[in-house]
């Protein structure tokens, strides 16, 4: 099983910076950004972000705001928020809005984990699950060319 | 107990009270019942002494004027008559009748006796004939003076009485005449004096014997001399009275007012026991003590009686005081706390968490690094999971601080109060049984429909229902929950019976981290919750607590 590609999304610098050391210490991989629109950019750049861990609360635009940008362009991608005690209920509401869970600061490395591996294997379900029923429609449209063409012949 | 001390503070309030009205009301009156009676014994006193005085004063004027007058008689008889008529027996008859008319029988007889003490002549009812006075004290005395009164004595008829006589002379010869005074007569000059139960007069000669009828029955030997009853009073003192008082050998308090008669050589004695003469006095004494202690009495058992309903009364209003010590919760006050809780509960909360990943970090790399043969190691763990652990309960604190001041958007259900209630006693009665606990359920059936979350709900009740079992933790007791409608208002009330709030708390029991459990054991941010969820379904929540009996708090929900 392919670890998950993780994009980190929080204001607090010194946060980010010692979380994604240790989630690279577990051989994640892991891109981080301080603001939404950071994020947002890097997503475009970088197809590959499996998981997106955001923060409910960040100035500028905030997760929730960020979380809707990123399911409209990225529905695959799934986003756990990150969240103070103070915003439960923005969580609650991310989650309404298409967040795969929501984690408590401080959090506990191995919990955070767990979660990120669901969400990866919720991805990874979730492309297997397009893959084959585009399997699938490539080969009804290749019986339906073969019967076509064995029709036509 | 704590009831003790309190119990005990009554008390010495009542004594306080109890003290001051009775010095207050005794002390005056004996203080005016003294003086009043202190002037009363002075003036009765000195009435008393004065009555006295001026009796004994006219008695010893009569007695001295009697006997001068009997001299006087006497020298008159002897100044009329040459020694030839005296000599007569019958002319001395005859004049012993006239005297005898004259003075009501106060003369007995009446003698001439010449200058060697030979009775010459007699008459009287005594045959005496030719008697010898030769010896006689009173003759010496007559030969002396001139005249003389002599002390009471028997004499040759051997009957007490007393002489008059008087000397007369012309050219070498001299002649004595005598009379007999009437012992009887000159003595009812003297027991007209007679006052009261006890006093009586007599008199004393200079060698102690009784000059009127004797008294030897009552007057004992040591008491039969002047100086008995002279004190510092001579006859030559210018007053003619003196008044003593002292005890006689029996023990008996008298008073004694003297006189001296025929110049000293006699003295007149008038004694009265005291309590007697004071008889009145007394009386008034007795009356005014019976009168005043009987009041001490009254305002004694008065006071008694009121003092008790006074410290009733008070010790009522202070337990209604207690009891009204009702605490409505400030809304401003608490509203402003929240959001200083809740803004340094999110500031710390970043802080935090950066500092447990940190230390998770450092937790990673020291798996990596070759510290097997290090001592630290385990220090470097231990230190490390420790960070963490506080971490967790820096996490908890904020929770809970947060809970109190969020707005929250917890899903609102029409409930019935009653169905939570039940369930929430369901959930406590283990701990309840433990801690000897009896709960009692009194809900008001068929209550209307609440709309509030049930969850927060059940927050409250549990919390509310928890401190009331930590209250009774010591000695159990009686939890009693109960539902009612009150004034348009659904009212709950979780009441226990157990060690109460003091009133320095009762204030700031729904401030935040207010907590009278040891440091540890509570946060102190239980009932601050349950305040800022009631106000956020716009209830009220308000606590009344006696101490040692116990605390309600009482929830109340406006229905729609």
């Amino acid at each position: 099983m392919t670890t998950a590609n993780i994009l980190l999304v929080e204001d607090e610098e010194t946060f980010i910076e010692t979380m994604a050391k240790r989630l690279n210490k577990r051989d994640f991989a892991v891109s981080t950004a301080s603001s939404g629109q950071e994020a947002l950019d890097m997503l475009a750049n970088n197809l590959k972000i499996d998981v997106v861990i955001l923060d409910v609360k960040m100035p500028g635009m905030d997760g929730l705001e960020t979380l809707q940008a990123i399911k409209q362009k990225y529905p695959l991608i799934h986003v756990i928020m990150l969240t103070g005690h103070a915003t439960v209920e923005s969580a609650i509401i991310g989650m309404k809005k298409g967040a795969f869970d929501y984690l408590m600061k401080p959090c506990e490395m191995d919990i955070l984990i767990s979660k990120v591996n669901d969400a990866n294997d919720a991805k990874r379900l979730h492309e297997e699950k397009i893959q084959t029923a585009r399997i699938k429609e490539i080969g009804k449209s290749v019986e339906s060319t073969r019967d076509i063409i064995s029709s036509l012949s | 107990m704590d009831n003790n001390p309190k119990k005990q503070h009554y008390r010495s309030l009542e004594r306080k009270i109890r003290n001051t009205i009775i010095l207050m009301s005794i002390i005056p009156m004996f203080l005016i019942s003294g003086i009043i009676l202190y002037q009363f014994y002075t003036a009765y006193h000195k009435k008393v002494y004065a009555h006295l005085g001026e009796l004994i004063l006219k008695h010893k004027q009569s007695i001295d004027f009697f006997l001068i007058e009997k001299l006087a008689d006497i020298r008159f008889l002897s100044n009329t008559c040459g020694i030839m008529d005296l000599a007569d027996e019958s002319f001395l008859q005859t004049r012993l009748a006239e005297f005898k008319n004259d003075y009501a029988n106060v003369f007995v007889d009446i003698g001439v006796v010449d200058e060697t003490g030979n009775q010459i002549a007699y008459a009287g009812p005594f045959k005496l004939g030719k008697a010898s006075y030769t010896d006689a004290d009173w003759f010496q005395d007559v030969v002396k003076n001139g005249h003389v009164i002599s002390d009471v004595f028997l004499g040759l008829r051997g009957l007490p009485h007393f002489i008059v006589a008087v000397k007369e002379g012309v050219g070498d010869q001299s002649w004595i005449i005598r009379a007999t005074i009437d012992f009887v007569k000159f003595n009812t000059l003297v027991h007209s004096i007679h006052i009261g139960e006890t006093g009586f007069a007599f008199i004393l000669n200079k060698k102690g014997a009784f000059q009127t009828k004797s008294l030897a029955d009552i007057i004992p030997d040591e008491e039969r001399q002047m100086s008995f009853y002279r004190g510092d009073f001579d006859p030559t003192s210018h007053h003619q009275i003196n008044i003593i008082q002292k005890d006689n050998s029996a023990g008996i308090h008298n008073i004694y007012v003297t006189a001296f008669l025929k110049d000293g050589d006699w003295m007149l004695v008038y004694q009265q026991q005291t309590s007697d003469a004071l008889v009145a006095l007394n009386k008034a004494f007795k009356l005014t003590l019976f009168i005043m202690f009987l009041c001490a009495a009254i305002v004694i058992v008065m006071t008694y009686k009121i003092t008790t309903k006074i410290v009733r009364i008070i010790m009522k209003a202070d337990h209604e005081k207690q009891r009204m010590n009702l605490k409505v919760v400030e809304t401003g006050k608490l509203a402003s706390v929240g959001q200083l809780a809740s803004g340094v509960a999110h500031e710390i909360n970043n802080p935090v968490a950066i500092m447990v990943e940190e230390a998770g970090w450092i937790m990673d790399l020291l798996e990596e690094e070759d510290l097997e043969n290090s001592d630290n190691k385990k220090e470097f763990i231990r230190a490390l999971t420790q960070i963490r652990t506080q971490g967790d309960r820096c996490k908890q604190i904020t929770h809970k601080l947060l809970s109190f001041a969020r707005k929250s958007d917890a899903v609102v259900e029409d409930v019935q109060i009653n169905e939570l209630i039940e369930e929430v006693v369901s959930l406590s009665s283990q701990r309840a049984k433990y801690g000897k606990v009896q709960i009692e359920l009194n809900l008001k059936k068929n209550l209307p429909l609440l709309k509030l979350s049930p969850s927060e709900m059940q927050q409250v009740l549990l919390n509310l229902i928890n401190n009331a079992l930590d209250a009774m933790e010591k000695n159990g007791g009686l939890l009693s929950i109960s539902s009612r409608l009150n004034n348009q208002r659904i009212e709950i009330d979780v009441k226990d019976n157990g060690q109460g709030i003091p009133e320095s708390n009762i204030d700031r029991i729904f401030d935040p981290f207010f907590t009278s459990k040891p440091v540890g054991k509570g946060t102190g941010l239980g009932l601050s919750i349950c305040y800022g969820i009631i106000q956020k379904m716009g209830g009220e929540i308000e606590v009344q607590s006696v101490l040692n009996e116990g605390t309600c708090f009482r929830i109340k929900f406006p229905f729609s």
